[in-house]
């Protein structure tokens, strides 16, 4: 299939998807997320909880091995088993022994999903059957789950009731949540009443006490454990932390993170064989002659043993656990410097609910085998390999939402960027490099998709575009050769294209005369950083940039030698040889102005994220640390400015004028919205900010072909919140030329509201 | 456990759909009657409490009066003030099942057993689980939002009552304001 019919495939594919599943998964994964930002924001140890998980973590991956003969040791000790299984079949193969055919309830697990274990004990005749409400409703309709944590939120109550009447034709339809709620319960207790063995996942298992963690809702993970008097858990080894008391912050976080609850009905902490006594109602299918013989549905359950807090523990003698621990590619990725992280993932969902496209399509489009979300890709990279993390990498544009939501600090972009990079390179050399080659001068494979090697070259394409203009945006935006990008490059006939300036601002700036305050008035000395949008393209917003500090005392300059550009653009297309040759020649760039007492103040926010976020990953960890502390975002730059006691006169006031603020999602990861906001105000402008985590083009992103229309709708609330409004700013230029392809009129960047006019 | 505890302790019950109803320990009994919808099943509550279940409460229980049961009764060893948690151990007795099949739970807690925090819950649970103990942390009644919107009553119970019993020997006596505290009231 050629790479333009791919394309096509893949907008066919996303686009049914927004149209049947889009409505339910927004809905839902919105809610979760807004039910996220309250809880965790009524938590004041919030940042110190998620760092503590973060070390645990660490230190429990760290210290793997030696964890799961400990949690061994323990579980034997209580006469349970434990298995460690290489792979599925392994697993599957346990499990199918304990089994030996008879009726299974399970509650729900991902790792079993990933093992593809139901399919497994149904090939022995076993009955198996998902207890878990969402589950249970994917498993009649025999779906895949949409969401690591509720894996039928792509589904709405009107299509569960007709799921329900249609499969098991109850006398009066069911129709309200509550009914289908209690007729699920009534089936599912008849089954989990004849079940010979429950099978549960583990949230957390600790090493010290051999116990479980499960982390539920509806009541069915204890009715699985409790009722079969066999009990097998099945688990990722990833899941053993040291000691009891390492749950602590786990359990504060979880649920915070994925619902939004602070906590969930349920944390069951099971030390198993438990002491408690199976409930035989005697309908078991395959009990033993003995068990038959010992059912007591009409019986007392207990001999009135010990009662909780008199402190009896022992396990109850009719029953028998199973530990699954599964390895599955997991030791390896252990071992993978780039994949290890992976690994400290809890599973709450959060990545997903944070995610502007996941919010749009759901987990049917951004997952892979088993998982779905930003960590997706690393999960599903290590377990299942690249080719499957690459029919989903591309939908994490790197806004990095999700990185301020993750309980445990995961650099979720990093890992899709690292596995975009190991996709690249493990590609077909294509026949259509010649059209882009010879522009672009990287450092990656020759199968390099020629989109992502576009893009990932803005740099070179900007300068020819200025140099060349206006002749350069009148042919781009001719018909046949917006069919012929479409074609051949991947880019959507609907996006308008960036307008390059002829006069840069670099130009602008030198044409001017340079400096215009003088050495001894100013009250800081500054670069203007001319990045590569903001010197060709959008460059009215750094023209405002040079006037505001002026107007605040800083004797600004735009040097030549400082338009490099960050390596943002190579990084968003996986290009990391790329990237780091860019930031290698930027930090040459900067690193003098900075040494030399000037502060470097940034427009592009995606650049400012380059410096502060990633180039730790790209140079020596001194110079990333002197870049990040040596540049500011621009009106973070006005905010300290005007915190010293620099004079506002200049600038332009609001005297009360209503905007509308969408902060640029980089931006809003690196804690600088509210600089913005704070600036705003206090030039008296009346101030909305959006609640949208990313407008959707997310840089090249929206650009692309095939996912133009996906962009489009991750925009979508922005319109419902900023459609009325007479005046929208947007820190980042994508997300202006966002805006203004969904409202019609195009955004100002905050700079340009507040500066001086043009003089 | 200090009276903010305890007032925070019992907001935070109400604020997961449950109530808390406040009694000394010899109205108990009485309390744990007036509450219960029959038929009931119950454990017996620790020997050192010296509380007695009502008569009403059978706690000698079959599958079959599990499954009919409206009510179940247990104590719970631990709560927890910042979440409104009740912490149920296991045990030979069944407490895991009679808290978990009837459509209403009484769960009957000491209020010298309420901590601030989930830290110093989790701290205390961390030795009785090394010594084998199994327990749930259990906050308000089950709940689902796996058919289109937010159920409360999925496979558990739908209604959860916490009698909070004075300690003997605490200085302050408390007053009586169970009935008054339904849950529901903050509901979102």
């Amino acid at each position: 299939m050629s790479k333009s019919d791919s394309r096509a495939e893949t907008a066919a594919r996303i686009r049914h998807l927004l149209d049947t599943e889009g409505d339910a998964v927004a809905e839902n994964t919105r809610g979760f997320n807004r039910g996220r930002r309250e809880s965790t924001g009524a938590l004041a140890d919030y940042e110190s909880l998620k760092s503590e998980a973060r070390a645990i973590k660490e230190d429990a991956i760290e210290r793997l091995p030696e964890l799961i003969d400990d949690l061994r040791e323990s579980v034997e000790a209580r006469g349970g088993h434990l298995y460690v299984a290489d792979d599925a079949a392994d697993a599957n193969e346990y499990v199918r022994e304990v089994v030996d055919g008879g009726n299974v309830v399970k509650s729900k697990s991902m790792t079993t999903e990933e093992l593809d274990l139901n399919e497994a004990l149904e090939a022995d005749g076993a009955r198996v059957t998902e207890t878990d409400l969402g589950e249970w409703v994917i498993q009649l309709a025999e779906e895949d789950p949409s969401h690591i944590i509720g894996p039928a939120i792509h589904k709405s109550r009107e299509g569960i009731a007709e799921l329900f009447n249609e499969r098991f034709d109850p006398e009066e339809p069911l129709e309200t949540a509550e009914e289908l709620t209690a007729f699920a319960r009534e089936k599912l207790l008849a089954e989990i009443r004849e079940a010979d063995v429950g099978v549960t996942g583990a949230n957390f298992l600790t090493a010290d006490s051999g116990s479980l963690a499960l982390v539920t809702s509806e009541g069915n993970a204890r009715k699985t454990a409790v009722v079969p008097d066999t009990h097998v858990a099945v688990s990722g080894v990833e899941k053993v932390l040291p000691t009891v008391e390492d749950l602590a912050p786990f359990v504060e976080l979880i649920g915070r993170s994925g619902t939004g609850q602070d906590i969930t009905s349920y944390v069951s902490l099971f030390t198993p064989p438990t002491p408690s006594p199976p409930v035989e109602f005697g309908e078991a299918r395959s009990a033993s002659a003995e068990r038959a013989e010992s059912a007591k549905p009409d019986s007392a359950m207990a001999d009135l043993g010990p009662v909780a807090g008199d402190g009896a523990t022992e396990p109850h003698p009719d029953r028998e656990f199973h530990l699954v621990l599964v390895d599955n590619g997991r030791l390896a990725m252990r071992e993978d410097d780039d994949l290890r992280e992976t690994l400290y993932c809890i599973r709450c969902g959060a990545c997903s609910n944070s995610c502007g496209n996941f919010q749009s399509v759901g987990g049917h489009a951004f997952g892979g085998e088993t998982y779905s979300g930003g960590i997706a890709t690393g999960w599903e990279a290590g377990v299942e390999g690249l080719d499957t993390a690459a029919e989903f990498n591309d939908l994490c544009t790197g806004c990095s939402r999700c990185v301020p939501a993750c309980p445990v600090e995961i650099d979720i972009p990093w890992i899709n960027t690292v596995v975009r990079d190991r996709i690249n390179r493990s590609g077909d050399p294509g026949d259509l490099d010649f059209l882009v080659d010879g522009l672009t001068p990287d450092e990656e494979p020759a199968g390099l998709d020629p989109t992502k090697r576009l893009f990932g070259n803005f740099e070179t394409v900007a300068r020819l575009g200025s140099a060349t203009a206006p002749l350069s945006n009148w042919g781009a935006s001719l018909g046949p050769v917006r069919a012929a990008m479409d074609r051949w490059l991947g880019i959507a006939p609907e996006r308008d294209l960036p307008t390059f300036e002829r006069e840069t601002l670099v130009d602008w700036f030198a044409a001017r005369g340079g400096p215009r305050v003088t050495e001894s008035m100013a009250r800081r000395e500054a670069v203007v950083y001319p990045d590569v949008y903001t010197n060709h393209v959008a460059v009215d917003r750094g023209k405002a940039a040079v006037r505001a500090l002026e107007a605040l005392g800083v004797r600004v300059r735009v040097p030549e030698s400082a338009a490099v550009a960050s390596g943002r653009a190579p990084l968003s297309q996986g290009m990391i040889e790329t990237a780091r040759g860019k930031a290698e020649r930027c930090r040459d760039a900067l690193l003098p102005e900075i040494d030399a007492g000037r502060d470097v103040v940034v427009v592009e926010p995606s650049d400012l994220a380059a410096f502060e976020r990633e180039y730790e990953r790209l140079l020596p960890a001194d110079d990333a640390e002197r870049v990040a502390d040596g540049c500011y975002e621009v009106l973070e730059y006005v905010f300290g400015l005007l915190e010293n006691g620099a004079d506002p006169e200049g600038l332009t006031a609001g005297d009360g004028e209503p905007v509308a603020y969408h902060a640029h999602c980089q931006q809003r990861t690196l804690d600088l919205e509210a600089h913005t906001v704070a600036v705003l105000e206090r030039l008296g402008y009346e101030v909305t900010t959006s609640e949208t985590e990313c407008c959707g083009m997310a840089g090249s992103f929206g650009y692309k072909s095939q996912y133009y229309e996906l962009s489009m709708d991750v925009g979508e609330p922005l319109v419902e919140q900023f459609g009325d409004a007479d005046r929208v700013l947007a820190s980042g230029t994508s997300c202006g030329e966002q805006l203004d392809a969904l409202l019609g009129s195009p955004a100002e960047h905050p700079i340009e509201a507040i500066a001086p006019a043009d003089r | 456990m200090t009276a903010d505890t305890l007032s925070r302790f019992v907001d935070a019950v109400e604020r997961h759909h449950a109530s808390v109803h406040r009694v000394d320990a010899d109205e108990a009994t009485t309390r744990i009657a007036d509450l219960v919808d029959t038929p009931v099943v119950g454990v017996p509550l620790p020997n050192a409490w010296g509380i007695d279940l009502p008569d009403t409460v059978g706690t000698d229980p079959t599958p079959a009066d599990l499954d009919a049961a409206a009510t179940g009764v247990t104590a719970a060893s631990l709560a927890v003030a910042d979440y409104g948690t009740v912490v149920l151990e296991s045990d030979a007795a069944g407490s895991e099942a009679v808290s978990l099949f009837p459509e209403r739970h009484v769960a009957v807690v000491r209020t010298e057993d309420v901590v601030p925090g989930m830290r110093e819950a989790i701290g205390r649970l961390g030795g009785r689980l090394r010594d084998g103990a199994s327990a749930v942390l259990a906050t308000g009644p089950s709940a689902t939002a796996d058919m289109g919107e937010l159920v409360i009553g999925a496979h558990g119970p739908r209604e959860v009552d916490v009698v909070l019993v004075e300690s003997a020997g605490d200085g302050e006596s408390v007053a009586d304001d169970g009935d008054s505290a339904m849950g529901g009231a903050t509901d979102e």
